[in-house]
């Protein structure tokens, strides 16, 4: 029915500009980019921007995402004041990232923080693709790293949803020492105790499937979602191979055994909050008076 | 040898010389006033060049065909060297080499990228490109260099983690972030040394040390001076700016803090007199390692927390 409207080019109907056929619509009609079905973007609210007709999951801006996933009113968000200070003087980077901020209204490309879920304390990084690909640099790890670092100081588990290009050419070999950084945190998290979930979300690529993406207790991927370590081209280049047109689909990392589950956006939050809840602290028995000769006292 | 474009004029200049020489020693003319004038001025020329080498300079050095690997260093460094083979998975890459030995009679493990200098080895080495199989030999090696309280020595020397399907297969990216996250919680000392390439997530996998040191002329880096020229500005050709604009010189990285201590090289590069260079990493090796030595466990991960949290270039506003 939509269709029809659509086609008759009526006057009350807003047609999608460019942008909107390939992201989050400003307009009132999103076109899905996987197979071309129009839908009001109110109905796609109410969905989470999963087509109607196709079930793709289109991309999430991290706030989007946060309000799919958090109980209302129980997030506080973290580090907001943390900016970079071009290390090696990259023309017109600092523009570039001022462009984003005022396109997504973020201060850099991860959202942290903290919050429940269905009433389960986390803390979270949320990854948002449309702010320089979602791409790693010194900002990103930093905000990351003291997030996990926090999560540890407060004993709550921690949930990071990854989309991200890798790492942030402009930042150079910094922004690949942000892999060693955020794993690193990870690790003291890891001996501490600290229960850590990956999800890995549409697109996951680089340095990010290299470091923190792929260190979670449990990872956990969007259907469909594209995951993987070198880009498609530069396989196809360098190797010649000819790639299966699954691969690097969180279907492709299921089947070949590096990934835990995939989940449906719908099931999210259900599925989250089951996990955490089955990883509540308990409290370890208490330890036994001392054997004395062969009986418990 | 392999000459390189900027080594050119010291070369013609040489040869110059060589021919003035043959023709003294025939008896002809004597040219001995003129030959000590052009070996004055090589003299001069090549420490002007050699000293003043442009970062993509630089990159042609470090890609030196005779460039020395971590076996050749093994052979100078370390006694009674035995390498261990397979992940005990899926099979052995050659583009890692692991082992014990001795270093100055102490137990090490020493595990480096390994490139061949000829084609052959080069394929049978995948150009010291590493499989997932690769990082989980390594880490077997560290983990049994922490079960028997042995510090560790890593050599850095690959273009890349392997890009294929294979390799994403079997988990490439699941095999460098465990290496990063579980080298990070080693109780023995971890020595990293960068000799040649340091490409991207592929080297920084063997790169979690508590002393990270790069060789004069070796290049660490996000990605190659080709790759960056070709994202950033869509044309590979421009490989000679990107390897300034990145900052990948042993020089740039110690400025922006993430290594140590620059090790010299023999002029004109490592691969001029291995042994020298050689000598020049034994004697780095043995002060890293009085160093560490007087680290607890729980101070050696406290250490390299200190050192790789504090890597990034931030402000607060």
């Amino acid at each position: 029915m939509l269709k029809k409207i659509f086609n008759r080019n009526n006057n009350n109907t807003v047609i999608p500009d460019e942008q909107s056929k390939k992201e989050i619509p400003e307009g009132l009609m999103t076109k899905c980019d996987k197979c071309g079905n129009i839908a009001y973007r109110k109905e796609l609210i109410n969905n989470e921007y999963v087509c109607l007709n196709c079930d793709h999951h289109m991309p999430l801006d991290a706030w989007t995402r946060i309000g799919t996933l958090f109980d209302e009113g129980s997030f506080e968000e973290w580090d907001t004041h943390i900016r970079t200070n071009n290390p090696l003087g990259f023309p017109e980077y600092l523009e570039k990232l001022e462009k984003d901020s005022k396109k997504t209204g973020l201060t850099e490309a991860v959202v942290t923080g903290k919050g429940t879920i269905q009433g389960n304390e986390t803390a979270f990084a949320v990854m948002d693709a449309g702010f320089r690909m979602g791409s790693m640099g010194s900002v990103v790890g930093e905000k990351i790293t003291r997030a996990i670092e926090r999560a540890r100081e407060l004993k709550i588990p921690f949930i990071i949803f990854t989309a991200s290009g890798g790492a942030r050419m402009q930042e150079g070999v910094l922004s690949l020492m942000q892999m060693s950084k955020t794993s690193f945190a990870i690790k003291r998290f890891s001996d501490a105790g600290g229960l850590m979930i990956s999800v890995m979300t549409h697109p996951t690529t680089g340095g990010v499937t290299a470091s923190f993406a792929s260190l979670g207790d449990y990872n956990f991927a969007e259907p469909e979602a594209l995951i993987g370590f070198a880009g498609r081209r530069i396989i196809e280049q360098t190797t010649r191979e000819k790639l299966p047109d699954d691969f690097q689909t969180a279907e492709f990392l299921l089947k070949h055994g590096q990934l835990d589950k995939i989940i449906h956006r719908h099931d999210m939050a259900d599925v989250l909050a089951k996990v955490l809840r089955l990883h509540a602290p308990v409290s370890a028995p208490e330890k036994k008076e001392a054997v004395k000769g062969g009986q418990t006292v | 040898m392999q000459i390189l474009e900027f080594e050119k004029p010291i070369v013609h200049l040489r040869e110059k010389i060589n021919e003035l020489k043959n023709i003294s020693i025939n008896g002809e003319i004597d040219l001995s006033d003129e030959i000590k004038t052009l070996e004055e001025r090589l003299e001069k020329l090549e420490d002007d060049v050699y000293t003043h080498l442009e970062p993509w300079d630089r990159v042609q050095v470090a890609r030196h065909q005779e460039r020395p690997t971590t076996l050749d260093y093994i052979h100078h460094l370390i006694e009674d060297f035995i390498e261990f083979h397979g992940d005990r998975y899926f099979s052995d890459d050659e583009a890692i080499v692991a082992g014990v030995g001795s270093f100055h009679g102490q137990p090490v493990t020493i595990i480096g990228h390994q490139r061949g200098k000829k084609t052959k080895e080069n394929i049978r080495r995948n150009f010291g490109m590493p499989h997932p199989e690769g990082y989980r030999k390594a880490m077997r090696h560290m983990k049994l260099a922490e079960k028997f309280n042995r510090p560790i020595i890593t050599f850095i020397d690959t273009k890349g983690a392997e890009p294929g399907k294979a390799a994403e297969e079997r988990g490439q990216s699941e095999a460098i972030a465990y290496n990063l996250k579980e080298m990070a919680g080693l109780t023995v000392p971890i020595i990293s040394i960068v000799i040649g390439e340091g490409g991207s997530g592929g080297a920084l996998a063997l790169g979690v040390g508590n002393h990270v040191h790069m060789l004069e002329n070796s290049t660490y880096s996000v990605i190659s001076p080709e790759g960056a020229a070709a994202l950033l500005w869509k044309d590979a050709a421009l490989a000679q700016q990107a390897a300034e604009t990145m900052r990948i010189t042993s020089y740039d990285l110690k400025d922006l803090g993430v290594i140590d201590k620059i090790i010299e090289e023999p002029r004109g590069g490592a691969h001029r007199d291995v042994e020298k260079q050689a000598k020049y990493i034994e004697d780095t090796i043995q002060s890293s390692l009085d160093e560490l030595k007087a680290l607890s466990k729980d101070e050696l991960v406290e250490n390299r927390w200190d050192k790789f949290s504090k890597i990034g270039d931030i402000r607060e506003v």
